[in-house]
C-alpha cells in the first residue's frame, strides 16, 4: 500500500531570500533497535517557521529532539548523519551541548515550569551562560516577559510561584525562559496541545511575532495550526520525509498521494 | 567536570549502602568464627548456654525465636486481614483516613514502649485474669494442654509472641492496603457485577490476584518479628531452656543479644553472641529478600496490565 | 428454586460473618491501641514534673531528672540523621537519576530494602565491632554510626520515590536551556522533589528517635552530665530500659514519664512529617 520509493521527496527546496540556518542530511534515528527516522534530508532557512505534520508514531517530535540532542539523556537513542547549524555539525559529539542549547532553545508538549519564583524561573537559563549585574538581569526578564506576551499579566507577580499560573500562562513562561537565553532557533514541541483554544490564539500569534528575530521549528498535530503559523510544512510518515514544501504549497497543491491523503483527513 | 564529581558522588553514596550491608555480614562472619570453629555445626544443635564452662549452643534462642515469630504470625495475619478488609471495603470514605492512621500509630510507637506497657500492665494482667483460665480450660487437651501449661507468670514466649503480633499487624496491613489497591477496578468491578457480595469479591478476586503480595506482606511481618528486640526483651522472661509450654521464660536471639551483649565476659561467650547474630542476620535476609522479590513480582503484574 | 433459595442465604450468611470478623479485627486494633495509649499517659503524666527537664538521672532513691537523657537522645539522633540523610539523598539520587536500570542500582535498591526492615540490634552489634572494639570503648559516636545506618535505607527509598515523581519534562526543559546534569539535579529535581525528601527524612527521625537496641552497645548510657561525643552518652531509651527493668518505684517513675516524652516527640514528627507531604502539583 505504502510504496515509499514512488514517492517524490521534495529535499531542495531552496528559499532565495532567506540563507540556509539549519541543514539536515541524510538523518537517522533509532530508539535500541528500532529505526524511527530514515534518511530525513531537508534545509531550514532563516527567520522562517517550519511545521512538522503528521499522523502519530511518524517520528515528527523525535526529529525535533535530534536538532538540540536532548536525547541524549537517554543512553539507548542513537542519531545519525548530520545536522548543520549554520555550516557546523552539531550532531559530531566534540560540539559542546551546552553551546548547542545556548543557540537551539526547546519548548515542550506540556508546560515546565520550574519549582521556583516567575522571576527565576527565567533568571536559571541566563545565569547558565552570563553574569548580569541585578538590575541587567531584570531588565532581560523583563525583555523575555514582554517578548512571550506575559509582562501585562505578571509584572506584579514576579515573585509567585511559576506552578501557579494558568496552563497557557506557564507555556508562555516556558517561551519566554527559552527566548531570555538569547537563541536563534527555538523548537516548539506541539506547544498549543494541552492549551484551551484562547491561549492557543496567543501562543499563534507570539509565534508570528518571534518570526522576525528568530528561526522557529513547530511540531504539531493540529493542520489548521501548521498552516496558519508556518511558512513551510514538512510532512513524515512513518519516519520518513515525504514531503517537504512551502506551506500553501504543500496545503494547495501537494505533490505526493500520502500527503494529500493526511491533509484531507483520510488517516491520521 | 561537575557533572562527573556529581555522578562519581551519588555513585559512591549507593555504593556505601551496599558495602555496609556486605560489611555487617563480614563483620558478624569475623566475630563469629571462633565460637563456629570451635563448637562446629553442633552450635547450632546444641541447647547448652552456660558462661561458666564456656559451653554455648544456639538452639534455645533459635527456638526461641521461630516460635515467637511463628506465633506472632498466627495472631497478626487473620488480625492484619480483618483490618485491611475493613479499612479497604467497608469504611465509608470520611472514615478510611482516621482508621488507616489510628493502624499506622501501632507502628509508630517506638518497641521499648510496648515492651514497658507489656511489662507493667500487660503481664499482670495476663497473670492474672487470662492465664489461670487458659490453663485450666486447657488441661487434658493432647496439644494445648501442653503449651498452655505452667505457672501463671505474666511473661514468657506467648506474651511477646502476642505483643510482636500488635507490633507486626501495621506493616502487614499497610503493604496489604496497597497491595490491594493494586487490583484494577475492572475486575473487582466486573465481579460486583455478577452479584458477588463483598466477601466474595475479596476471596475469589482480590485474593488470587494479590497472592504474591499477600505472602509478600507476611514475609515482611515475618522479618520484623524474627529482629524485633526490645519489646520481647521485656517480656520473654531470658531463660536458655526449650520447654513446650508457652507459659514458660524462654529467649530469642535478640533478647540475648540485648541482654547480655556488653555484659559478655570471655572471648568465646562474646563470639558466640556475633554467631547467633549471624544466624539471625542470615534468617532475616532471607525472609526479607523473599518478601521484596514476591512484593515486586506483583507491581510488574500489574504494571503490565495497567499498560496492556 | 429451594437449592438456589439455600445458597443465597449461605452467601449472605458467609460474608456477613467475615465482615463482622473485619469490623472485630478493627476493633481489637483501635482496643490495643488505646490501652497503650491510655497506660502511657496514665503512667507518665503523673510522672512529668518540672525537675524531669532539669536535673540529671539520679542514683535510686534520690530526686532526679531525664535532662542528660534528653539531651544525649537529641544529640545521637541529630548527629544520625545529619550523618545519615545526605548519604541516603545522594544515593537516592543515583538510583532515580543515574543508575535506574542498571545492575548495580537493582542491587542497591534490593540491599537497602532488606536494611530497611533488618533487625537493629544487629546494626549495633556490626557497629560494636568496627568502632567499639577498634576504639576501645563506647561512645557517642559509635551511637551516631549506628543511628546513621539506619536512616540510610529509609532515606533512600524515599529520595528515590519522591525523585521519581518529578516528571521527565522538567529535566528536558532544564536540560534544554543547556543545564548540566548536576544543576538539573541540584537546582530544578532537587527543589521539585524537596517536600517529598524532607518527609522522608523527617520520618527516618521519627524511626531512629525510639530506637534503643542498636545503641545499648554503642553509645551505652552514662548517667553522669556528658555531651562529649568521644564518650558514652546518656540517651532516652538506654534509661528507660534501665531504669524499667530495674526493681526502684522512683527510678520506674522516670521510666514511665521518659517514655511518654518519646512517645510524644516520635507522634509529634510523624505528624510534621504528613503535613509536609502534600500531593506533588506536577502539570504531567
Amino acid at each position: 500500500m505504502n510504496n515509499l520509493s514512488t514517492m517524490i521527496t521534495m529535499t531542495d527546496v531552496e528559499p532565495a531570500v532567506f540563507p540556509k540556518k539549519l541543514e539536515v542530511s541524510d538523518l537517522g534515528f533509532c530508539y535500541g533497535d528500532t529505526q524511527v527516522l530514515h534518511k530525513i534530508n531537508l534545509s531550514v532557512p532563516e527567520k522562517q517557521v517550519v511545521a512538522f505534520i503528521g499522523p502519530s508514531g511518524c517520528g515528527k517530535s523525535t526529529l525535533l529532539r535530534v536538532f538540540n540532542r536532548i536525547y541524549e539523556m537517554y543512553p539507548k537513542q542513537r542519531s545519525s548523519g548530520e545536522v548543520r547549524l549554520d555550516g557546523e555539525n552539531i550532531l559530531d559529539p566534540r560540539y559542546d551541548l551546552n553551546r548547542l542549547r545556548a543557540r537551539i532553545g526547546m519548548v515542550f508538549q506540556k508546560p515546565t515550569p520550574f519549582p521556583m519564583s516567575i522571576y527565576e524561573n527565567i533568571a536559571f537559563g541566563v545565569r547558565l551562560y552570563e553574569r548580569l549585574p541585578r538590575h541587567t538581569m531584570s531588565e532581560r526578564v523583563e525583555w523575555a516577559l514582554r517578548k512571550a506576551a506575559l509582562w501585562n499579566e505578571v509584572k506584579d507577580l514576579l515573585h509567585r510561584d511559576g506552578t501557579q499560573l494558568s496552563g497557557g500562562q506557564q507555556q508562555r513562561l516556558c517561551i519566554a525562559r527559552a527566548i531570555a537565553v538569547k537563541p536563534e532557533v527555538l523548537l516548539l514541541d506541539e506547544p498549543a496541545s494541552a492549551l484551551d483554544p484562547i491561549s492557543t490564539l496567543k501562543i499563534e500569534e507570539l509565534i508570528a511575532e518571534l518570526k522576525s528575530d528568530y528561526t522557529i521549528m513547530i511540531v504539531t498535530h493540529n493542520m489548521q495550526q501548521a498552516a496558519r503559523v508556518s511558512d513551510y510544512t514538512a510532512f513524515l510518515y512513518l519516519g520518513r520525509l515525504v514531503e517537504y514544501d512551502k506551506t500553501e504549497v504543500l496545503f494547495t497543491n501537494p505533490a505526493c498521494k500520502e500527503t494529500e491523503d493526511y491533509i484531507t483527513g483520510r488517516y491520521g | 567536570m561537575v557533572d562527573g564529581i556529581f555522578r562519581f558522588l551519588t555513585r559512591a553514596a549507593a555504593g556505601l549502602t551496599f558495602l555496609i550491608v556486605m560489611g555487617v555480614l563480614l563483620a558478624l562472619a569475623l566475630g563469629a568464627y571462633p565460637a563456629l570453629h570451635k563448637f562446629g555445626i553442633g552450635f547450632i544443635s546444641s541447647s547448652q548456654w552456660n558462661p561458666v564452662t564456656q559451653e554455648f549452643g544456639a538452639a534455645p534462642a533459635i527456638v526461641g525465636t521461630l516460635i515467637t515469630s511463628f506465633l506472632a504470625l498466627l495472631l497478626a495475619v487473620p488480625l492484619s486481614f480483618g483490618i485491611t478488609v475493613f479499612i479497604n471495603e467497608l469504611t465509608p470514605p470520611w472514615l478510611k483516613r482516621p482508621a488507616a492512621i489510628a493502624i499506622e500509630l501501632l507502628a509508630a510507637i517506638p518497641s521499648i514502649i510496648y515492651g514497658m506497657w507489656g511489662l507493667f500492665v500487660f503481664a499482670p494482667w495476663f497473670a492474672e485474669h487470662a492465664q489461670p483460665w487458659l490453663t485450666e480450660h486447657s488441661a487434658g487437651w493432647p496439644l494445648l494442654g501442653m503449651l498452655f501449661d505452667g505457672p501463671p507468670m505474666g511473661i514468657g514466649m506467648f506474651s511477646a509472641g502476642l505483643i510482636l503480633a500488635i507490633m507486626i499487624t501495621p506493616f502487614i496491613t499497610a503493604i496489604w492496603r496497597e497491595v490491594f489497591a493494586l487490583v484494577p477496578a475492572v475486575l473487582k468491578e466486573s465481579a460486583y457485577g455478577l452479584g458477588a457480595t463483598t466477601w466474595e469479591v475479596i476471596w475469589k478476586v482480590v485474593l488470587p490476584y494479590t497472592r504474591a503480595g499477600v505472602i509478600g506482606g507476611i514475609m515482611l511481618g515475618l522479618g520484623r518479628a524474627l529482629g524485633e528486640t526490645m519489646a520481647v526483651t521485656f517480656v520473654i522472661g531470658n531463660a536458655h531452656d526449650i520447654s513446650p509450654s508457652l507459659f514458660m521464660p524462654g529467649a530469642t536471639i535478640s533478647s540475648t543479644l540485648a541482654n547480655e551483649f556488653t555484659e559478655a565476659v570471655g572471648d568465646m561467650y562474646l563470639s558466640s553472641l556475633f554467631a547467633i547474630g549471624l544466624i539471625l542476620f542470615i534468617i532475616t535476609f532471607i525472609v526479607l529478600g523473599a518478601a521484596r522479590l514476591l512484593l515486586s513480582r506483583l507491581r510488574a503484574k500489574s504494571l503490565q496490565s495497567a499498560a496492556a | 428454586m429451594n437449592m438456589s433459595r439455600l445458597l443465597y442465604i449461605q452467601r449472605r450468611a458467609t460474608n456477613l460473618v467475615t465482615m463482622a470478623f473485619a469490623v472485630l479485627a478493627m476493633g481489637v486494633g483501635l482496643f490495643w491501641l488505646s490501652w497503650l495509649l491510655w497506660t502511657l499517659f496514665s503512667s507518665g503524666m503523673p510522672a512529668i514534673q518540672v525537675s524531669v527537664f532539669t536535673q540529671i538521672t539520679p542514683p535510686p532513691g534520690s530526686n532526679g531528672g531525664l535532662l542528660n537523657a534528653i539531651v544525649g537522645s537529641v544529640i545521637l539522633t541529630l548527629g544520625g540523621v545529619l550523618l545519615g540523610a545526605p548519604i541516603g539523598v545522594l544515593a537516592g539520587t543515583y538510583l532515580a537519576e543515574f543508575g535506574r536500570d542498571s545492575r548495580l542500582a537493582a542491587t542497591v535498591r534490593f540491599i537497602s530494602d532488606v536494611l530497611l526492615s533488618a533487625p537493629s540490634i544487629i546494626i549495633g552489634v556490626f557497629v560494636y565491632e568496627i568502632v567499639v572494639r577498634r576504639s576501645g570503648h563506647f561512645s557517642a559516636w559509635a551511637g551516631i554510626g549506628a543511628l546513621a545506618i539506619i536512616v540510610l535505607p529509609v532515606v533512600v527509598r524515599t529520595s528515590e520515590d519522591m525523585l521519581r515523581l518529578v516528571p521527565n519534562t522538567m529535566r528536558e526543559a532544564a536540560a534544554a536551556l543547556g543545564a548540566p546534569q548536576w544543576k538539573v539535579t541540584l537546582m530544578i529535581v532537587y527543589r521539585a522533589a524537596r517536600a517529598g525528601i524532607l518527609t522522608g527524612i523527617l520520618l527516618s527521625v521519627a524511626r531512629i528517635s525510639g530506637e534503643t537496641a542498636p545503641l545499648l552497645f554503642t553509645a551505652l548510657n552514662n548517667q553522669f552530665w556528658s555531651t562529649s561525643l568521644d564518650q558514652p552518652i546518656a540517651n532516652l531509651p538506654a534509661v528507660i530500659f534501665q531504669f524499667a527493668m530495674s526493681p526502684y518505684e522512683d527510678w520506674h517513675r522516670l521510666a514511665w514519664a521518659g517514655a511518654l516524652i518519646i512517645t510524644l516527640g516520635v507522634l509529634l514528627l510523624n505528624i510534621l512529617a504528613r503535613s509536609v507531604l502534600r500531593p506533588p502539583r506536577f502539570s504531567a
